[in-house]
């Protein structure tokens, strides 16, 4: 009977998928609770700030100076119809520091550290380095899993924070230096528009949540890897498509609760 | 790698991440224009408000005094009852005037404060006794509509 069959696959799949998320939840779970180690060996915290914060630098900072150029040439193309040209900086501050500073510092944070990070955990697995931690009564989690965890939730403030203000300068310098918008009035409007608890604080927190989120999807996509050279490189896809979107549907919601009605 | 490199790397990594922080907060947003000095609250009824929010700038001669912290109606009177927070630096006498303006032809709305002159001063808790409405645009063009009607009738 094909119509059985059917069912049978289709219950098949629900019944792995909610298994799936129940073994994420009680992964994300362990993560938490053996989260002691990393900090009082803060410096297994430190050495994974290193590589996912501190190398991805490079990237974040050349990626929000251009963003802020963008931002400023095309808003000063639009602002200029309608003889605006003074609000470009509160243009380019409010939609940088909001939505464009959180949100691409994660993207570039998931496919940058993140990928590396599932990789690296996924590797340890099909290398049989976890189980040997395992045998000599060490924790995998508690020693790779939640120093990187930790790791990724304080690094992505930092980066998201760095990304606006490199924007802002870069915005700075089209619209300023280079189209001749009046600075006075380019840094007032921008002053007078951003409000620190409303704008600065919310992208923080929008930030800290995309940084959970994504190293979260990375370490549970590493540890739960096949091992297997495929299985190793479909976990790392994986980590880069769920975490962006991840990223945008939780932007989305965040944006709903704390930008409505204003 | 040395792991006094490595430290050396992420303490500049934090540092860095800080001083964004603190630039943001500074330079892009308000922190360094917020009221850290103490402020009185003053109440004052509008009949209509218009387009004013909550956190509108309180201007008087032009010079940022204070902010909208509350807009309620009140039912007993059917008005609009705005509570400001003004600097306690700045003192006003009992017979100023508060009026709704706008900023520019379609710019945000704020409370100008025009100060009368009387001695006594208000207080906190106080409430400003002279106050006019925001201009509605409608009601505006409507008046218009209407006086241009009413001349055209009385010419004929």
């Amino acid at each position: 009977m094909p119509v059985i069959k059917n069912l049978r696959a289709i219950g098949h799949r629900s019944v792995d998928a909610v298994w799936r998320l129940g073994y994420a939840s009680r992964f994300f779970v362990m993560t938490l609770l053996y989260s002691g180690t990393s900090f009082r060996r803060f410096h297994l915290t430190v050495r994974e700030m290193f590589f996912t914060g501190v190398m991805s630098l490079i990237i974040i900072l050349v990626a929000g100076t251009f963003v802020g150029m963008v931002l400023g040439l095309q808003g000063y193309e639009t602002l200029k119809r309608y003889g605006s040209e003074s609000a470009l900086g509160s243009l380019v501050a409010l939609s940088l520091v909001r939505e464009l500073g959180p949100v691409l510092s994660a993207l570039l944070f998931a496919s940058r550290a993140g990928s590396a990070m599932t990789a690296e955990i996924g590797l340890m697995k099909a290398t049989e380095q976890i189980d040997a931690m395992e045998l000599m009564a060490v924790n995998p989690i508690a020693r790779v899993v939640a120093p990187r965890f930790w790791a990724g939730v304080i690094s992505m403030p930092l980066l998201s924070a760095l990304f606006s203000a490199m924007g802002v300068f870069g915005g700075y310098l089209v619209g300023v230096v280079l189209i001749g918008v009046d600075e006075g009035s380019f840094w007032s409007q921008m002053q007078s528009a951003v409000d620190f608890q409303h704008d600065i604080m919310n992208g923080v927190i929008k930030s800290v949540v995309f940084g959970v989120a994504v190293t979260a999807i990375s370490l549970f996509e590493g540890y739960d890897a096949p091992p297997t050279a495929e299985g190793v490189s479909g976990a790392t896809t994986r980590t880069v498509v769920e975490s962006s979107l991840a990223i945008l549907i939780l932007d989305f919601i965040l944006t709903a609760f704390m930008f409505r009605g204003d | 790698m040395e792991r006094t490199t490595l430290d050396l790397w992420v303490g500049a990594f934090v540092v860095a991440g800080i001083a964004a922080l603190v630039i943001l907060a500074m330079k892009v947003g308000n922190l360094s224009t917020y009221n850290v000095s103490d402020t009185y609250e003053l109440d004052a009824y509008f009949t209509n408000i218009g387009g004013l929010k909550p956190k509108a700038s309180i201007k008087s001669a032009g010079v940022l005094v204070g902010r909208v912290t509350g807009i309620t109606l009140d039912t007993s009177r059917y008005e609009a009852k705005v509570t400001m927070s003004i600097d306690k630096r700045y003192q006003f006498p009992r017979d100023t005037f508060a009026n709704i303006l706008t900023s520019g032809l379609l710019g945000e709305q704020y409370i100008g404060l025009v100060p009368g002159g009387d001695d006594a001063m208000l207080k906190s808790g106080d409430e400003i006794k002279h106050t006019q409405s925001a201009m509605v645009l409608e009601n505006l063009v409507g008046k218009f509509l209407y006086n241009k009607a009413a001349e055209g009738g009385s010419s004929k």
